[in-house]
């Protein structure tokens, strides 16, 4: 060989063997298991965990999404557990001693009609009231914030306006899950990858290991954070869970110039634009309508989500699209998610981010790791415990989800 | 996109249906015994197996009708749609799988000119 190959970079993590037992397992590496374990760790002390995920770390909807942050949400409970979640990603990347590229550039949610705007300005009310940073954008204003956008009323949904959340934003959801499983790993979790969780093992009521395929794992808690796949596991162990998994797609174009400074999302049409760090438009729609676990979806939703784009960015037209891929997103019938014990003792069940996981991680792992440690929900998730399906307490969140599913 | 073999009109491009979820739920039959719980697992609680799942499809852009199909949520691959009102069909009336194509399948008699044409559940 002429040269030398360069010194591999240090591993952010180590790769274990799994112990025989825990004080609790987390059953996916995403990043909401990887939250999870960090707050359990350092906020609760408990560090003899493991994370038990399927594939690698976070190679799920963690390496899927379209990296967008906000918390603009309508109804209290949401705006609380999701504004505490913005809050959180303030000050990780100087907690986890990690530069995640977070970078608050705003987010805009655009009106095409006037339902749409009375809907938009309505929430805006919400988010002042609930101390959420919140404007209302004219389409004057739109265009100010990003020019390349059409506000022309020659289109088929003219732009009429936008709510704006300076504060929102994206960040590079790769590196967040490193950052997150080298603090773990420096803790003392052990991250144990190609460990798939086939089972459960019961002492009556009560869980107390999982059956892998490593072998046996006893834990005095099991926690479970698999999102698309949460229903599969609920079912080994004995229960149901109100939540459908449906593939969604997003994709990137080739690198570009900047030419986008802010994320802009328009549930009417559609479609959700960002240009990343490296200079990819990077662009997300709606589920694929039906229930489907194959990480892939129609090229016909890819199709509309584009000629979306380009009458909204006529910019965008000569774009050439490089990539595009699926994820398995478990969805709830009011498009809020469920942090919850289950009606397995010492069974914690974390799942129905659906569309929108990605910018609740921290908040996510915060509330799930109280609920673990203390066997109770924080004030922040106990509204999204699963018995709101019976209480009918349910927190509809399908106008602020943006994606239509 | 899937290849959606209507059970009236044949094959069809996805994009002429629309999905509508889980099949074979019944309205309860007697709604005032149904205690909160009961409501619950009627109104929200919905098998998500990840494997063959009998859900409803509706052919929007053709006879517009409501059918049924059984189709594996891995592979996306249909084992057999059928018309509304039937059973799911059992196992040994599937084709082989990795047969390829779906298949129809027609629970009653064979089909004649007539039971295309009436009778519909």
């Amino acid at each position: 060989m002429a040269e030398k190959l360069p010194e591999h970079p240090d591993f952010l993590w180590r790769n274990p063997d799994p112990k025989p037992s825990y004080d609790a397992v987390i059953v996916g590496g995403g990043g909401h298991g990887l939250a999870t374990a960090y707050y359990l760790a350092s906020r609760h002390g408990m560090t003899n965990i493991a994370i038990l995920e399927r594939g690698w770390l976070a190679g799920g909807n963690m390496a899927r999404n379209t990296t967008i942050i906000r918390s603009n949400y309508l109804w209290d409970e949401s705006a609380a557990i999701y504004e505490h979640s913005l809050k959180l990603w303030e000050g990780l990347p100087e907690e986890l001693e990690y530069d995640f590229l977070f970078s608050q550039r705003g987010v805009m949610n655009l009106a095409h009609t006037l339902q749409d705007v009375r809907e938009s300005q309505r929430r805006v009310n919400a988010n002042v009231l609930n101390g959420v940073d919140a404007e209302w954008l004219d389409p004057q204003q739109v265009k100010e914030a990003c020019p390349i956008i059409n506000i022309g009323d020659d289109i088929r949904y003219p732009v009429m306006g936008a709510t704006y959340q300076p504060r929102a934003g994206i960040a590079k959801h790769d590196h967040v899950a490193w950052a997150f499983a080298r603090k773990c790993d420096e803790m003392g979790v052990d991250i144990i990858q190609n460990c798939e969780v086939t089972g459960f093992v019961k002492d009556g009521e009560r869980v107390v290991g999982v059956e892998t395929s490593r072998g046996r794992i006893n834990a005095g808690k099991v926690a479970l954070a698999a999102a698309g796949h949460s229903s599969v596991l609920a079912e080994l162990a004995g229960f149901r869970l109100p939540i459908s998994s449906h593939p969604l797609q997003a994709l990137v174009s080739e690198l570009f110039e900047p030419v986008h400074p802010t994320v802009v999302m328009s549930n009417h049409v559609h479609v959700y634009v960002s240009q990343a760090h490296k200079g990819e438009l990077v662009m997300g729609a709606g589920i694929d309508s039906y229930n489907g676990y194959g990480q892939r979806g129609a090229f016909h939703v890819v199709e509309e989500q584009l000629a979306a784009a380009v009458e909204l960015f006529p910019i965008f037209a000569r774009a050439h699209l490089l990539r595009t891929w699926g994820g398995i997103v478990d969805t709830t019938f009011d498009a809020s998610p469920i942090v919850s014990t289950t009606p397995i003792d010492q069974m914690y069940v974390n799942c129905g981010w659906g569309t929108g996981g990605f910018k609740g991680t921290p908040a996510s792992g915060y509330t799930f790791a109280h609920t673990i440690a203390t066997d109770e929900a924080h004030p922040l998730n106990a509204p999204f415990a699963l018995d709101r399906f019976e209480t009918g307490h349910l927190i509809d969140e399908h106008g602020a989800a943006a994606v239509a599913h | 996109m899937l290849l959606i073999d209507c059970p009236h009109c044949g094959p069809r491009n996805e994009t002429e249906f629309h999905y509508g979820g889980q099949a074979h739920i019944a309205y309860p039959e007697d709604p005032h015994s149904l205690d909160d719980r009961g409501w619950a697992e009627y109104l929200f609680y919905r098998d998500n197996p990840k494997g063959l799942f009998a859900e409803r499809w509706q052919h929007g852009g053709g006879c517009r009708k409501w059918f049924n199909a059984l189709r594996d949520t891995h592979t996306y691959e249909f084992a057999a749609t059928y018309p509304a009102g039937s059973p799911r069909p059992e196992a040994g009336d599937l084709p082989d799988p990795g047969h390829g194509n779906s298949t129809r399948t027609t629970p009653s008699s064979p089909a004649s000119p007539n039971t295309d044409h009436g009778g519909h559940q």
